[in-house]
């Protein structure tokens, strides 16, 4: 079934030998396969294949009223459902020009920023996994939980949220929404100092992943690279910072730079990128205004003029992008998402070139892929 | 409880904003914008929403591509030039290379389909400064070949290969056009606006 090109190892012989990794294997995130074209130990070449978890999501996208496809959304990323669904009502209210109650803003940017943490967590525990460490991924997945946990307590759900409306909220958050969520950053922040220690400087940890699958800045930039993996390899760009959205120009976090663009800058910029969250967590718990949170829309069927924008924001994996065609009617003409996974997964050919193939999990895994999205 | 939730929102009141909606713009062809000329003209300067840093990049590359002749118009306030489709390659080759747009980065390439022609809008970034761009053409459906720009960015690979896939535009000089997100033997379209939602043969 592969297209098996003719490569040749560095003796000039044919390549016999072809490895086939997943659909099914516990290392691939998901449903993904590759094909590597292996000279003994070493990867000659790569062919990835994409869309087992292909549902035809921007299809399906056009055949639903606008409120229906926040849940589309949801299960695209379905480790960062809250991301989706902001980027999504983003482009809605850009397109309509409504406005957003400063309230529903900033818990949208809480929420927002728990699920990268909890993304980030997640990303810590299979990084670990991965490279052979077990214990992390308990203390992760504790983390996980409690950031699931209070998910729930808002909107029902520990994932598939289905909780921002175009201008707003389905309902406001619990009364002891702050409290609780103060207490969960500190709970947080104690599990990723946990898993940090036990993790990040651990010496067979720093074997496996330093200086394996270097990215140049160049090359990061040609593939389309974005997020972590982008600024692993030294270069700042960050949504969130090039063109603050929502609330972000009012919050103080910084955007951590990645040295080398190995695996292992990728590994540790997120955990640096969790205690940025939780700063941003903090700091918008602060400034959270009364208000209210319903949209000013109510309940009628919606009817965008018709136009097109094309807006972004920073999801944990990276830039996403949502290109969102009207045509006046109560469905979309045309979703284009951009997902991050999607191009960071299409440097995996690239980065595995000349690889040892007991790396191929570990960069696989650095890149930090969600199926849902790569193959929507 | 995702099906209760719409159940609540589905019976909608009475559409409220139905009757204004088709006075002022419901033109039976889906919003064209970009192509700031030709189209009827109510909403006044398709440039409107463009920042002053915005007008003056389309300043700057409408010169920078002036022997493409460009079209200058706005995806919502993001500077979008449009171009014929045989030259995108080096129009392309150019917004990648000439310091004075620089933009080193393809966000996103989208292929939309109007039923009678598609439309490839591509979207860039340049870092520093860091600037969007967007770059449109036409392409008819009787003549559905674009010039690949994989050779520009290496990110425009997959996209390609994805827009191959659902919408059968095809990419002249691409490596590989092999299916991407469809399995061998897919026969049709998925991305086209006549590809049924539900009446297709299953895997």
């Amino acid at each position: 079934m592969a297209q098996v090109s003719k490569t040749t190892n560095r003796n000039g012989e044919p390549i016999e030998m072809l490895l086939n990794m997943g659909p099914q294997h516990p290392s691939t995130h998901g449903v993904f396969r590759m094909v590597l074209w292996v000279d003994g130990e070493k990867i000659v070449d790569v062919e990835p294949h994409i869309g087992y978890l292909h549902r035809g999501s921007e299809k399906l996208c056009e055949g639903e009223q606008y409120n229906q496809v926040i849940t589309l959304f949801d299960r695209m990323d379905y480790i960062a459902n809250f991301n989706n669904e902001q980027i999504y009502c983003r482009a809605v209210e850009k397109l309509m020009g409504l406005e957003v109650s400063e309230r529903s803003e900033y818990i949208r940017v809480i929420l927002c920023e728990l699920n990268r943490i909890a993304s980030h967590m997640l990303f810590i525990a299979t990084m670990g996994l991965d490279a052979g460490a077990m214990t992390p991924s308990m203390f992760c997945f504790r983390g996980r939980e409690r950031i699931q946990g209070l998910f729930e307590a808002v909107s029902g759900a520990r994932m598939m949220h289905n909780y921002f409306r175009f201008g707003g909220l389905k309902e406001d958050v619990p009364d002891d929404f702050v409290p609780q969520v103060r207490e969960l950053l500190e709970l947080v922040k104690a599990d990723t100092d946990e898993s940090d220690k036990l993790l990040s400087f651990n010496e067979i940890f720093l074997a496996r992943l330093k200086g394996i699958a270097v990215m140049t800045a160049e090359d990061a930039i040609d593939y389309g690279l974005t997020g972590p993996c982008l600024r692993a390899s030294g270069v700042d760009y960050d949504v969130r910072k090039a063109a603050p959205y929502s609330v972000y120009d009012r919050l103080d976090f910084d955007v951590p730079i990645g040295l080398d663009g190995d695996c292992w800058d990728r590994y540790y910029l997120r955990v640096q990128e969790i205690y940025q969250s939780i700063r941003i967590v903090e700091q918008a718990l602060d400034q959270l205004p009364e208000g209210s949170v319903e949209s000013s829309l109510g309940r009628r069927l919606l009817r965008p003029p018709a136009g097109e924008v094309y807006v972004r924001a920073e999801n944990p994996r990276g830039e996403i992008g949502v290109y969102l065609i009207s045509d006046g009617s109560d469905k979309p003409y045309r979703v284009k998402v951009r997902p991050p996974s999607f191009c960071n997964l299409s440097a995996l050919k690239h980065m595995l070139k000349d690889c040892w193939i007991a790396d191929c999990v570990v960069i696989l895994g650095a890149l930090d892929i969600v199926l849902g999205e790569v193959d929507r | 409880m995702a099906e209760q939730e719409e159940n609540h929102e589905a019976p909608a009141e009475p559409i409220k904003d139905a009757p204004p909606e088709p006075i002022m713009d419901a033109p039976a062809k889906p919003a064209a914008a970009g192509h700031g000329h030709a189209d009827d003209g109510p909403p006044a300067d398709p440039l409107a929403a463009l920042t002053p840093a915005g007008r003056e990049l389309l300043d700057v590359s409408l010169e920078v591509l002036k022997e493409f002749d460009p079209q200058a118009g706005a995806l919502d306030d993001i500077p979008q030039v449009s171009v014929a489709k045989q030259n995108t390659r080096q129009v392309c080759q150019l917004i990648k290379d000439d310091p004075r747009i620089a933009a080193k980065m393809l966000l996103c390439m989208s292929c939309v389909d109007y039923s009678e022609y598609f439309e490839m809008v591509y979207v860039f970034q340049s870092l520093e400064p860091e600037r969007t761009f967007a770059l449109r053409t036409n392409v008819p459906y009787s003549d559905a070949i674009v010039p690949s720009v994989t050779a520009v960015w290496r990110a425009a690979d997959w996209y390609e290969r994805e827009a191959h896939d659902l919408f059968g535009v095809s990419f002249d000089g691409h490596p590989d056009l092999s299916p991407l997100l469809l399995y061998e033997g897919f026969e049709g379209y998925p991305g086209r606006k006549e590809f049924p939602f539900n009446e297709y043969e299953e895997f």
